[in-house]
């Protein structure tokens, strides 16, 4: 994806730090923003265990049929969970990506994790049932854990080819680079074994329909560990608003707090795309819809978006499974339509009005 | 001819001797994998067409409960409820269903998640003729049906159909160049695809050799060297047949002698299932009719 230079986007980034240090009334929205947040997950949390292809018939049955009880108890439950988790986990590594290449177009995928992830998924899928040894490695690891080794191969190499994190533009480049050389192994991969095509677009789109509890067992514990590490180092990405040359000034240590947040990123990215497949935009828009409503310092922003990814992607699988039920659409398709969409007409908004997004 | 097919026979004969049903049954599918399960399935969800058409072949088609969108035949599986695809089955829709067992393809990803929820999943993949005997058997096993009832009986119907739809070829049809294009890229069937078997049994020349793998992505410029002689096409969406650029000089388009199946026909001839000797005699009737 090309991205426009840096330094264009500056002021749109700088923004909220600016913002935030002029207004508390900014911090006391972004409160009433958090706990909106949390009380419109808690809902759909409740509406996502009785949406279903077998109808709110099922919580109704589930005292005494177990049919109906394991339906909603270890279905329906892990998949609203996972999905709220993987949004969170992309809405947490979308506002560490943008702070961090202070690009308002960053996305979670930008450093290959999209690409080594689905080249991940592409070789399992195409090595089961080639040779029975490869295959039963294969199926301990699986599609999921080969798309997570695939995503955290893709940013390795990235860092590799950057040599480190302290060239921003730099890393942006590696990045786009392994996304597209990666992308082409997956062609070629796909190729030769085209019987995997079918399955390698249901993996590109996205979907939940495969999470269980370990999974959101995985989810949370990534979670925890990222945004615990995006929180305390976001005082890098306020200081990176102002400016390299700035925040070196402010005596932080730049280079082991970026490769920190680097970590976080590709952790976050790569735990939601190894578990749910390649859920488009929810990274990219959430952290804009949060700027667009509070504009707080980067500590409260993460967390912010974080919560506005989770609840932008639990009310899509939720549509997602209602829309056609009992058939399903994949998730992926809705958060891009829905959250373009909505961004869309944010700009349009804003253009009209004579400011920046 | 009549020797290795009397060989066949009577191995195929000794081997439904000996594995005449048992108590138990230990199943072992295409990932490698043996369950036990202690009598036949009652309840059974399918999400491959040709697994689906396996179960109606070994006349067990009242056991199933539920089916994936593709499997439309025979017509009794259509009025079943659908539960998604093979690739995104609805899992809800599918434990709803409380099924004994799930039959499913060995590259489809619902296979651990239908296990951790307690569901028995069976994943086979027919890719060749072979295969598809053995699925077959495998079936005829978990099914309870005696081999010489199930899986001998229907293997013999489907050899000799294609034996019979080889006979019905006339001899100018004999060893004519023929070219199949699966889906437009151009997707071909080699001559190690089941596509490919039956052609060769069939007794006409694949221009796509073994060694290309069994649906090879060719460059157009390969099947114009290769100037086959009759063109078949599974052309599922009915698009109109848009030739690649250099085509036109060759003498099957020219003189036309193409083979478009269309969704139906198309159905039988790219399921490696138990209408293969339909498929057979689909492509042979074309094949006589535009032989040169």
């Amino acid at each position: 994806m090309p991205l426009p230079a840096p330094d264009a986007a500056r002021p749109a980034a700088a923004a909220p730090a600016a913002a935030a240090a002029a207004a508390p009334a900014a911090t006391h929205r972004a409160g009433w923003l958090a706990v909106g947040l949390l009380v419109a997950s808690a809902l759909l949390m409740l509406l996502g265990a009785s949406v279903g292809s077998t109808g709110f018939d099922s919580v109704l049955r589930m005292a005494h049929d177990p049919v109906a009880l394991q339906i909603v108890w270890d279905i329906r439950l892990p998949r609203t969970a996972g999905a709220w988790l993987a949004g969170a986990l992309l809405g947490l590594a979308g506002a560490v990506a943008q702070g961090l290449f202070r690009n308002p177009l960053a996305d979670p995928y930008l450093l290959g994790s999209a690409s080594g992830a689905a080249l991940g998924g592409a070789l399992a899928m195409a090595f089961f049932g080639v040779s029975p040894t490869a295959a039963q490695w294969l199926a301990r690891v699986g599609v999921t854990g080969m798309a997570f080794l695939g995503a955290t191969g893709a940013v390795l190499l990235t860092l590799a080819l950057a040599r480190g994190v302290q060239h921003t533009l730099r890393l942006l480049l590696a990045g786009v680079i392994v996304g597209v050389v990666l992308g082409a192994a997956r062609d070629l991969v796909e190729l030769a074994s085209p019987d995997i095509l079918q399955a390698m677009q249901a993996f590109t789109l996205g979907s939940t329909s495969f999470v269980g509890w370990v999974a959101c067992a995985l989810m949370a514990a990534a979670w925890a560990l990222s945004a615990g590490a995006a929180w305390a180092l976001a005082r890098a990405l306020d200081g990176l608003t102002l400016g390299e040359a700035t925040a070196a000034s402010l005596g932080l240590p730049l280079g082991p707090m970026r490769a920190g947040l680097v970590a976080a990123m590709a952790l976050a990215t790569g735990t939601a795309v190894a578990q749910t497949g390649l859920i488009a935009f929810v990274g990219l828009a959430a952290p804009h819809l949060v700027r667009s409503i509070a504009r707080v310092t980067h500590q409260r922003h993460v967390l912010l978006s974080s919560l506005m990814g989770a609840t932008l992607l639990l009310a899509a699988d939720i549509l997602a499974r209602w829309a056609l039920a009992p058939q399903e659409l994949p998730v992926g398709v809705l958060t891009a339509a829905l959250g373009g969409s909505y961004l869309l007409w944010l700009m349009h908004r804003r253009s009209v009005q004579g400011g920046a997004l | 001819m009549p020797c290795p097919i009397l060989t066949l026979l009577t191995t195929s004969l000794v081997l439904a001797t000996a594995t005449l049903p048992a108590v138990a049954m230990d199943i072992t599918d295409a990932r490698g994998r043996t369950q036990s399960f202690p009598k036949p399935p009652d309840r059974i969800v399918s999400l491959l067409p040709s697994l689906t058409e396996t179960v109606c072949a070994l006349d067990q088609c009242h056991r199933l409960v539920g089916v994936d969108r593709y499997s439309n035949w025979p017509e009794a599986v259509q009025r079943l409820p659908q539960v998604g695809g093979g690739i995104d089955p609805n899992i809800e829709a599918i434990v709803a269903l409380k099924p004994d067992v799930v039959l499913l393809a060995a590259s489809s990803r619902a296979s651990d998640r239908l296990e951790a929820l307690g569901i028995k999943v069976v994943a086979l993949e027919p890719k060749t003729h072979a295969d598809v005997r053995r699925v077959l058997a495998t079936m005829g096993q978990l099914l309870g049906v005696p081999a010489a009832q199930g899986a001998d009986r229907v293997w013999r119907v489907i050899d000799a159909g294609v034996q019979a739809a080889t006979q019905s070829l006339p001899a100018r049809a004999q060893n004519v160049r023929v070219y199949f294009e699966v889906s437009r890229g151009p997707y071909a069937a080699g001559e190690s695809s089941f596509i490919g078997e039956t052609l060769t049994r069939l007794g006409v020349r694949n221009v796509v050799p073994a060694a290309l793998g069994p649906f090879p992505r060719l460059n157009p410029e390969f099947v114009v060297r290769a100037r086959p002689q009759i063109i078949l096409i599974g052309n599922r969406s009915m698009q109109q047949a848009v030739f690649y650029p250099g085509w036109d000089s060759l003498p099957a388009v020219r003189d036309n002698r193409i083979c478009a199946f269309g969704p139906g026909e198309a159905d039988v001839v790219v399921r490696p299932g138990p209408r293969m000797a339909e498929a057979a005699r689909i492509m042979a009737r074309c094949i006589a009719d535009k032989a040169p």
